[in-house]
């Protein structure tokens, strides 16, 4: 790990503008993921601002019914708070189904959000990757990629987003508000992480020196009926192969509100709209189930080891929607 | 075979037996369920493993790796890395001082050397592996050799590798010698009676490449004394090993290298030979003139100590009508390097599982350009059993057998490939017990169910050849009735001080709490090397001797004094028992150590001896051997499986410790499990590099994958070994894959021939 | 050679900053470069060595310690970041020399074999009861709005899955865990939750 100034902040603003300078900045939570890439030689900031004496430690309930995340809530605690359990146990499910209770008690939320790839490749130094070292080309396309992206991928990058708790988060239509020398902005959930492109080294839409401040969930009762189901290597203590968010709600035999997203499957939490809009008003029946996994999946393409993650996806889809009915 | 070793095993056969251990039925300590004497320092952070000493002006070492499998380096460009702070020196193959090769360890006993490698040490600009070291960073501290590593510029010219096996199979060849043993068996004509057997089956295996993951890594201290003694704080299986090894290497006397390691972190084969880190510590000490620490990352683990070899191995086998089997052929391929040359002995087992009218048994190596492959746990049986006990249940669903019947109609009376006596051998036993206990039932493929999950049941036969090694030890026993055992043995979880104290004060008939242990350090007498599950069995072989000598001191010192209770009997007729040496017939006549020394005038009694050639190991045929039960669930929809239930009902001679020896046991199958189902080393074929040098993507067994283990067993002793027991640190792996491949099958009726069982071979 | 019987500091240069760690209720001021973690600061400035080094990734749980209560792998942090919490290593499990209840029970269960993950495995273990007690769910918590669930052997298996132990005493570990719980308390407190 290379040397850098450490700086604490004590307030949003000092926060902001010690990262809005020349230099590489990196705003430090927990550490979980940074510290590792920073270790590895793939992040070298030469400033290091921790962040997690900011007051962002909160989740509250707004006057609309929405739920405010603090950025610096860790994600144990989110796990645990009780309003999240009783209206959107996804998201509790999600965290806890992610990483270990000690790695929990540490991250953030906004750590969680701006995690990177796991990809074998990106974290060797020696490898080609246009993530970390952009026009290098991608030793992953025919390498080791069996816990690769079957969407949205491109021809420089098929790495994931190893998150759980974002595809809970991006399922429930979550917005990200973040801060920056401009003042706040409102970015929703499905539009913060990007699909690699030609640019797979910028992985969202964060501008330098902006600082994600919280995550504000909107009000829905529908979604008290949601479940994560995670598919991994391990029972425990493993990154997703793919995972599912949804939550559902039927009338009269038919499907009146439902929302999907899969992990593990592409570069960002992807938010299954085609699946959705395709059962939206339809019937509750496996086949419609079926058939709407297949829409999602339709322009999915595997790798040489991943190929099975396109059926898995649609399996575990069906199972969870059945569930939930 | 050449005349001399027939001569000579036609006079290990007609030599008679040893008398068996006086203390096999023993019961004061041995046997009981005593906790780990080393229990406290290990709860309370006490217990120093290698990495832990601090000493005076310690600086801190960290390596960089090549980057390509094979090739030279052409430029090597150190002005960042040297510039960085804190930086004291940087060595590569431009400055290091010239050492000796290292010599290779040589399964036939004590050779010179234990490298896992006989590559020069930074002597030259060849590459031959991905992640060979390529220099050793020296500074103030861990943060700043760690960073300096990292700036270290390298140009290569890339030469040809071979770095496929799939791609160079053909190029496998039949080495001279597996083991010590015949790389190729051939008893009658297998091919011929497979083709004509009323029933079999015949298909290939595959395991990947594995990495041992010792929750420690490989860690050294190196420094040396004025007097120009060179300390070796090493996490190591092998402490003499390491004596030899380095002082082969730096030109010094074994004795000028003294090697210390009473906790290891873990081993499981991977710290049984000296690797580079060793060595490369030993240099920077040298160059330096300052005690160097090396602490090797896990990324380090993974480049330059090796692993398990990958394998394809054909298992066929032949039954007549009623099951009996007429042919069986276990072959295949393992890959090794040119600077190791170790064939993983995969047929082992084979050898001495079951009867056959015809057998052929053949194992090829393939050389490729990697880090060397090397012992990991139960190496050879692990993999073997896995591919054996596979064809097995395969043949038993074929005919619609039980395959704990197949296995119990085709047990061999006698060693069925090199026809001797076995020692001891209750297989049947084992599965009777272990049947009974898991309530076993054969049911037919896929037939049972709960929701999306399928369940099934697996069983297989667990084997784990003995070994035992000649073993120096000392012993001293003090005019106040305490004792000092000490022998230059190894702790890395196996339970050896406990253990050898509970043999020790049954020897000597003391109370437990007189005993202390000494182990650890190479300034004690050479045991032996903690391998081939063999140092418990050697060190009670070791303790014994000298046991004997120090008993013999006492009665000749007793015995001369008129007024002993002993004066008129003979040793033979005495006994070590409270706190002394008794008359066999009447345990009241005798005399404590104390009182013996008191008489004498003397304050101690110190012997040292040697145990004898293990000559039973090759007179008799010695396996330990088990049953292994397993029930699974596979989930329908995502091909995930869970190990539910296990019970390993095993024939091991005597417990010595049910407590220390259950955990031995369920160790093994914990790590069996991850062997079958999430374990692999990630190996690029494009440029030998491994892709997944970490714990988070190395997927081992986490406390969720692994069930409620029973364990039982037979304790049987067998007569012709110390205590009448066998080492049982490898055992618990073999056999476990297979049973839960075999479970899985009857989960789901399919077959998975190749490991790891990941979910999406099952999709 | 002199092996040193007392941690030692690392002299102060242009690229350190001083800090004071509390560790085991005892203060510690170090002059330590910001790079480094909480674990190498413990193990490798302080001489604090129960803590352990398993892959310095996050990814085994060998380095874990508490910090104000909670578990956190020490591995990951930076050891500047944590001034002014109190932090618990292994050493200072015990108290006034007594074995706490899950030290004990560790060794009656043999619930390690090389002991090199144990230290971890205990400062996690010790925080997970807590953890329970609290009411945190789990992900195999049947139902994770419920206030209720059993301490069984499920539960534990899945909030122990941070750390590995290569050696397999799991078996072992959860006995271990399941009779220190079953001593210190009959019944489950379902009170305070986590905020």
């Amino acid at each position: 790990m290379k040397l850098f100034t450490y700086k604490q902040a004590d307030g949003v603003d000092e926060a902001i503008k010690a990262a809005s300078t020349k230099t590489i900045s990196k705003f430090i939570g927990g550490g979980t993921n940074l510290v590792d890439l920073m270790r590895e030689n793939i992040e070298q900031p030469d400033t290091v601002i921790d962040v997690t004496h900011l007051p962002l430690t909160d989740v509250e309930e707004l006057e609309d019914g929405s739920i405010k995340i603090g950025s610096l809530v860790r994600n144990s605690h989110l796990a645990a708070n009780k309003i999240i359990r009783e209206k959107f146990p996804v998201l509790s499910q999600a965290i806890l189904n992610g990483a270990s209770g000690q790695l929990r008690n540490m991250a953030t939320t906004g750590g969680n959000i701006m995690q990177r790839t796991r990809c074998y490749y990106f974290y060797d130094e020696t490898a080609c990757c246009n993530k970390r070292n952009p026009g290098s080309g991608c030793d992953a396309i025919d390498g080791y990629n069996r816990i690769h992206a079957i969407l949205g991928t491109s021809f420089t990058c098929i790495a994931t987003h190893p998150s759980d708790m974002c595809v809970a988060m991006a399922m429930l239509g979550a917005k990200i508000i973040v801060e920056g020398k401009n003042g706040e902005r409102e970015i929703a959930f499905t539009d913060f992480h990007k699909l690699p492109g030609d640019t797979p080294n910028i992985e969202t839409v964060l501008q330098q020196g902006e600082l994600i401040t919280s995550v504000v969930i909107p009000p829905q009762d529908f979604t008290k009926n949601s479940l994560y189901r995670k598919v991994r290597d391990r029972a425990s203590y493993a990154f997703a192969l793919v995972s599912v968010a949804a939550a559902l709600e039927v009338e009269n035999g038919s499907i009146k509100n439902v929302r999907i997203a899969l992990g593990g499957v592409a570069h960002k939490p992807w938010r299954a709209f085609k699946a959705e809009n395709y059962l939206m008003n339809k019937e509750v029946t496996e086949e419609n189930f079926m058939l709407a996994a297949e829409e999602e999946l339709k322009d999915a393409k595997g790798f040489e080891h991943n190929s099975f993650k396109i059926g898995l996806a649609k399996r575990t889809m069906v199972s969870v929607l059945k569930e939930l009915v | 075979m050449s005349i001399i070793s027939k001569i000579m095993e036609t006079v290990v056969q007609a030599m008679p037996d040893k008398k068996p251990d006086r203390l096999i039925h023993q019961k004061k300590y041995i046997g009981q369920a005593i906790n780990r004497v080393d229990g406290q320092l290990k709860v309370t952070g006490e217990a120093k493993f290698s990495a832990e000493y601090e000493l005076d002006n310690i600086c801190y070492a960290a390596l960089a790796y090549s980057s390509i499998a094979k090739g030279k380096i052409k430029k090597l460009n150190l002005s960042a890395a040297q510039n960085a702070e804190g930086v004291i020196t940087i060595i590569t193959h431009e400055n290091s001082l010239k050492l000796n090769k290292p010599v290779l360890f040589d399964p036939s006993g004590r050779s010179r050397g234990s490298a896992a490698m006989d590559i020069d040490i930074l002597k030259d600009e060849n590459i031959y592996w991905n992640g060979q070291p390529i220099a050793i960073v020296v500074a103030d501290t861990q943060e700043q050799a760690e960073h300096a590593a990292t700036l270290i510029a390298v140009e290569y010219k890339e030469g040809k590798s071979t770095l496929s096996f799939d791609a160079n199979k053909s190029k496998a060849k039949t080495p001279s010698k597996v083991m010590m043993e015949p790389a190729e068996i051939k008893i009658g004509d297998a091919e011929k009676e497979l083709k004509h057997a009323a029933h079999s089956t015949d298909n290939f295996y595959h395991t990947p490449r594995y990495n041992h993951n010792a929750i420690e890594p490989h860690a050294t201290i190196a420094a040396f004394k004025e007097d120009g003694r060179l300390v070796v704080f090493d996490s190591t299986q092998g402490l003499y090993g390491v004596t030899r090894t380095v002082a082969g290497v730096f030109s010094m006397k074994p004795d000028e290298v003294q090697a210390v390691a009473p906790f290891v972190g873990g081993g499981f084969g991977g710290k049984g030979s000296v690797w580079f880190n060793t060595m490369l510590c030993v240099l920077a000490a040298k160059q330096t003139g300052r005690p160097v620490k090396l602490n090797l990352s896990r990324e380090g683990v993974f480049r330059i100590i090796g692993g398990c070899t990958p394998s394809e191995q054909r298992v066929a086998i032949g039954a007549d009508e009623n099951g009996k089997f007429v042919s069986i052929v276990h072959s295949g391929i393992t890959a090794t390097t040119e600077h190791n040359n170790f064939p993983e002995q995969f047929s082992f087992p084979i050898r001495h599982l079951y009867a056959s009218k015809s057998f052929y048994i053949g194992q090829k190596a393939l050389n490729l350009d990697t880090v060397a492959n090397t012992f990991m746990r139960a190496p050879g049986e692990s993999i073997g059993t896995f591919a054996i006990e596979s064809a097995i249940d395969e043949l038993a669903y074929k005919m619609n057998m039980d395959p704990v019947e197949l296995r119990r109609i085709n047990e061999p009376a006698k060693d069925p490939t090199k026809e001797t006596e076995f020692s001891s051998r209750h297989l049947i036993e084992a599965y009777q017990r272990g049947a009974k206990k898991f309530r076993w039932k054969h049911l037919p493929p896929k037939s049972q169910r709960d929701g999306e999950w399928l369940i099934g049941q697996g069983i297989a036969t667990a084997f784990y050849p003995v070994y035992r090694f000649p073993a120096t030890v000392k012993i001293s026993l003090f005019a106040d009735g305490t004792a000092i055992v000490k022998a230059a043995a190894h702790e890395m979880g196996m339970g050896t001080a406990t253990v050898q104290l509970q043999h020790s004060a049954d020897r000597f008939g003391l109370p437990i709490e007189k005993v202390s242990f000494q182990y650890g350090n190479s300034d004690l007498p050479e045991a032996s090397f903690a391998g081939g599950s063999n140092q418990t069995v050697s060190v009670a072989a070791g303790i014994s001797s000298a046991a004997e000598k120090v008993l013999e001191e006492f009665f000749k010192l007793a015995s001369k004094n008129k007024n002993s209770p002993l004066h008129n009997l003979k040793f033979e007729d005495v006994e070590a028992k409270n706190g002394g040496l008794f008359s066999k017939n009447d345990s009241t006549k005798g005399e404590t150590y104390i009182d013996i020394l008191k008489e004498a005038g003397k304050g101690f009694i110190e012997a040292e001896a040697t145990s004898d050639m293990p000559l039973e190991i090759q007179k008799y045929s010695m396996g330990s051997q088990g049953a292994q039960f397993c029930e699974v669930r596979v989930n329908e929809v995502t091909g995930e499986v869970r190990v539910i239930r296990w019970v390993g009902s095993f024939d091991t001679g005597r417990i010595l410790n049910p407590k220390t020896a259950t955990s031995q046991f369920r160790g093994g199958i914990v790590m069996g499990i991850g062997m079958a189902l999430t374990e692999e080393t990630f190996f690029d074929e494009r440029n030998g590099r491994i892709m997944n040098p970490s714990l988070a993507e190395y997927h081992v067994p986490v406390n969720a994958d692994v069930p409620n283990i029973e364990i039982i067993y037979n304790d049987i002793p067998d007569e012709h070994t110390p205590l009448g027991a066998h080492g049982i640190g490898e055992i618990g792996i073999t056999g476990t894959a297979a049973a839960i491949a075999n479970a899985i099958f009857n989960a789901t009726g399919k077959r998975i021939r190749s490991l790891p069982v990941t979910l999406d071979k099952l999709l | 050679m002199n092996i040193k019987q007392n941690p030692s500091g690392l002299q102060a240069n242009g690229f350190t900053l001083p800090l004071s760690l509390s560790i085991n209720g005892k203060q510690y001021d170090l002059n330590i470069e910001p790079r480094v973690s909480l674990l190498d600061a413990l193990r490798e400035y302080i001489g604090l060595t129960g803590t352990k080094k398993g892959c310095n990734q996050g990814a085994c749980g060998a380095c874990t310690v508490l910090v104000d209560g909670e578990r956190i792998n020490s591995c990951m942090t930076l050891a500047v970041q944590y001034q002014g919490k109190e932090i618990t290593t292994v050493e200072g499990l015990a108290e006034d020399g007594n074995l706490s209840a899950l030290q004990q029970a560790f060794i009656e269960h043999d619930g390690f074999q090389c002991g090199y993950c144990t230290p971890g495995q205990l400062c996690s273990a010790t925080a997970m009861i807590e953890e329970f007690k609290n009411g945190m769910p789990s992900a195999v918590s049947p139902d994770v709005a419920s206030e209720e669930f059993e301490f069984s052997e499920k539960e534990i298996k899945e909030r122990m899955s941070g750390n590995l132990c290569r050696c397999g005493a799991y078996v072992g570990i959860v006995e271990a865990i399941q009779e220190a719980f079953s001593n210190k308390e009959t019944t489950v407190a379902h009170e305070t939750f986590y905020l």
